[in-house]
């Protein structure tokens, strides 16, 4: 008789991922005080990161020449967040890794980024879609990280929520806009809601990580950020004259690195210079 | 240059009138919208910027083409500004030639029809990533020195275009260049990239000049305009000669044998890029022309929806507006 499969899940993955070298995992010590501050840090910058890059896909593809210099400009502004969180996080670490090892040679399962980021860009609809439920989200996550009891996350998240008062903006009046347009625009920004609902559930689903960063008022927990994203998100569908999604089911594991089949083929393309010619400066 | 054999325009006006335009023209004046001008100059000049705005345009395709795999978070960021930038010198160009008439989807048709042109260089490949430097060093540093001298042009709009554009452009030659040091003093594979973009793109790059326009007419009456300030020979030279010791200091070499110092004429003897090839790709054989235009059709097509819903937004809102001063009387 054949034995029976084994468990899918490697059991070695730790170790696995100690061996792919600077691309390994944090090092640090599971539930300790800096473990939950990397992945926390990590978070926020792979998720400005992969959206960042999801958005630099459209250069000089967009549909009007404006879009183009707004794209490229979001697309700087989420890149430069990223270089910050992602340097915190590797001097949190203390291993030496810098922003540009984390971002080029994690592998997909150390990516802590939200699944809806990254979602493929499909039609500038879905794209704009896309950019304002995170906006919206973006916004009062960086409000709440003002009043963090780190003066570092402090700092950078200052910066970023200047930032990132302009995403919104943008993304809130061309939702409205578009929502509100032709018959064909109101189709395709109703099809682009609908398929991406159920990957916003994620932003706001915690898990220990989080609930210890909450406790020490290092950042704010997820659930708390739900109240304000619902009021953005009703007041500016209702004016797009777009219908919120009934549903309520979350896609998740992104937060925990087990992302979609898409992550795998967007690193292809960011990580291969950084793969193919190890140890090169660029 | 950007603009590459551009024809000057007949023109047929009053000659006493031309005669005086031509003495402002002359007396360094800068000729603004609203002023009278020969119709020949109106053409032309619709016809260079639009040619420079498209190229523009055209010219974020190959430098979009790595801004996804830039090797680092920084050299992404540069990159991503360096082409915003771009685009933003596309949008100046437009207006500039809006002041004269002609819309900016009016070019963009003409554009997507193949009416108009946008530089040669544009149709070349972006292979390795010291493309990307070689794109900044030699391409930027090419249109730089047909900027610069433009931006004492006659066209008030188009020089003040210029000046601003010039300001961002010797960033983009610097980025350029960094790109290529990085790249010449890097590993054996990093130099072998940067030789082989080199290699690619030189003569390209000569030809961004356009042919020799010693005997043409056109040229002429674009120089006594001031919308042509030199000569592509002169740019030429002088392009080489900035360039060849720029080549030296990185190590690699410039892909041309008969490359000499002449100390007679204090600049370098070179040989001229295959012309057969610079015609080739003006007619739509280029390795990449038909990509680029596939890119910008599509861009547009898949677009019309969007521009569409903006107006449409735009007009019920303005109807929303004039409803509720009604109701407010």
């Amino acid at each position: 008789m054949a034995p029976s499969l084994s468990d899918i899940m490697t059991p070695d993955a730790a170790e696995l991922a100690r061996a792919a070298g600077k691309g390994a995992s944090a090092p640090l010590e599971m539930g300790s005080r800096e473990h939950d501050l990397f992945v926390g840090l990590t978070r926020l910058g792979d998720n400005t990161l992969i959206l960042g890059h999801r958005v630099s896909e459209w250069c000089g593809h967009a549909p009007v020449l404006e879009e183009d210099i707004a794209l490229a400009n979001m697309a700087l502004d989420m890149i430069g967040q990223t270089q910050l969180w992602l340097g915190l996080a590797g001097e949190i670490e203390g291993r030496g890794r810098s922003a540009d090892d984390l971002a080029f040679l994690r592998d997909a399962w150390h990516f802590y980024n939200f699944l809806l980021v990254e979602r493929p860009n499909r039609d500038f609809g879905h794209t704009l879609m896309r950019q304002f439920l995170f906006d919206a989200w973006h916004q009062p996550m960086l409000k709440a990280l003002e009043d963090s009891s780190d003066a570092r996350i402090v700092e950078i998240a200052q910066k970023a929520g200047k930032e990132v008062a302009y995403h919104i903006e943008r993304s809130a009046d061309l939702v409205i806009r578009l929502g509100d347009g032709t018959e064909e625009s109101h189709a395709r920004m109703q099809d682009a809601l609908e398929r991406l609902w159920p990957y916003t559930g994620e932003m706001f689903l915690g898990d220990e990580i989080d609930a210890r960063l909450a406790d020490s008022g290092v950042m704010p927990a997820p659930e708390s950020l739900r109240g304000a994203w619902d009021e953005t998100v009703n007041a500016v569908l209702d004016e797009a004259t777009l219908k919120r999604p009934e549903g309520d089911f979350a896609h998740k594991g992104g937060r925990q690195g087990r992302h979609t089949e898409h992550m795998g083929h967007l690193l292809c393309s960011m990580q291969w210079l950084q793969r193919a010619y190890p140890g090169a400066k660029w | 240059m950007y603009a590459q054999m551009v024809k000057s325009e007949a023109t047929n006006d009053d000659p006493e009138m031309l005669a005086a335009f031509q003495a402002r023209i002359d007396a360094g004046e800068k000729i603004e919208p609203k002023d009278w001008m020969p119709e020949g100059y109106r053409k032309t000049l619709i016809r260079q910027i639009g040619q420079h705005a498209h190229s523009e345009i055209v010219g974020q395709l190959p430098e979009g083409n790595w801004i996804t795999r830039a090797p680092t978070l920084e050299r992404k960021a540069i990159l991503l500004a360096k082409v915003q930038d771009e685009a933003g010198h596309g949008l100046y160009l437009y207006c500039a030639a809006e002041t004269l008439g002609i819309s900016r989807d009016e070019m963009t048709e003409a554009l997507l029809s193949g009416k108009m042109k946008y530089s040669s260089i544009f149709n070349y490949p972006t292979l390795n990533w010291a493309d990307i430097g070689a794109v900044g060093w030699l391409v930027d540093g090419a249109a730089i020195m047909n900027q610069v001298p433009l931006q004492r042009t006659s066209f008030g709009p188009y020089s003040r275009a210029m000046i601003r554009i010039c300001k961002e452009e010797s960033f983009h030659q610097r980025q350029g260049y960094d790109i290529m040091m990085k790249m010449a003093q890097g590993t054996p594979e990093q130099k072998a990239m940067a030789q082989d973009a080199l290699n690619r793109f030189w003569y390209p790059s000569l030809m961004m000049f356009g042919p020799s326009d010693k005997d043409s007419v056109h040229s002429a009456q674009s120089m006594a305009w001031k919308i042509k300030i030199n000569t592509n020979d002169e740019l030429r030279q002088k392009f080489v000669d900035q360039t060849v010791p720029q080549a030296e200091y990185l190590g690699l070499s410039i892909p041309d044998p008969a490359l000499k110092w002449n100390e007679e004429k204090g600049g370098y003897d070179y040989s001229q890029p295959d012309w057969s090839e610079f015609h080739d790709v003006l007619k739509g054989n280029g390795p990449c022309n038909t990509d680029r235009m596939e890119a910008r059709q599509q861009a547009w097509e898949d677009g019309a929806w969007f521009r569409e819903a903006l107006m449409a937004h735009a007009k019920k809102a303005a109807a929303r507006r004039a409803s509720a001063n009604v109701a407010a009387e």
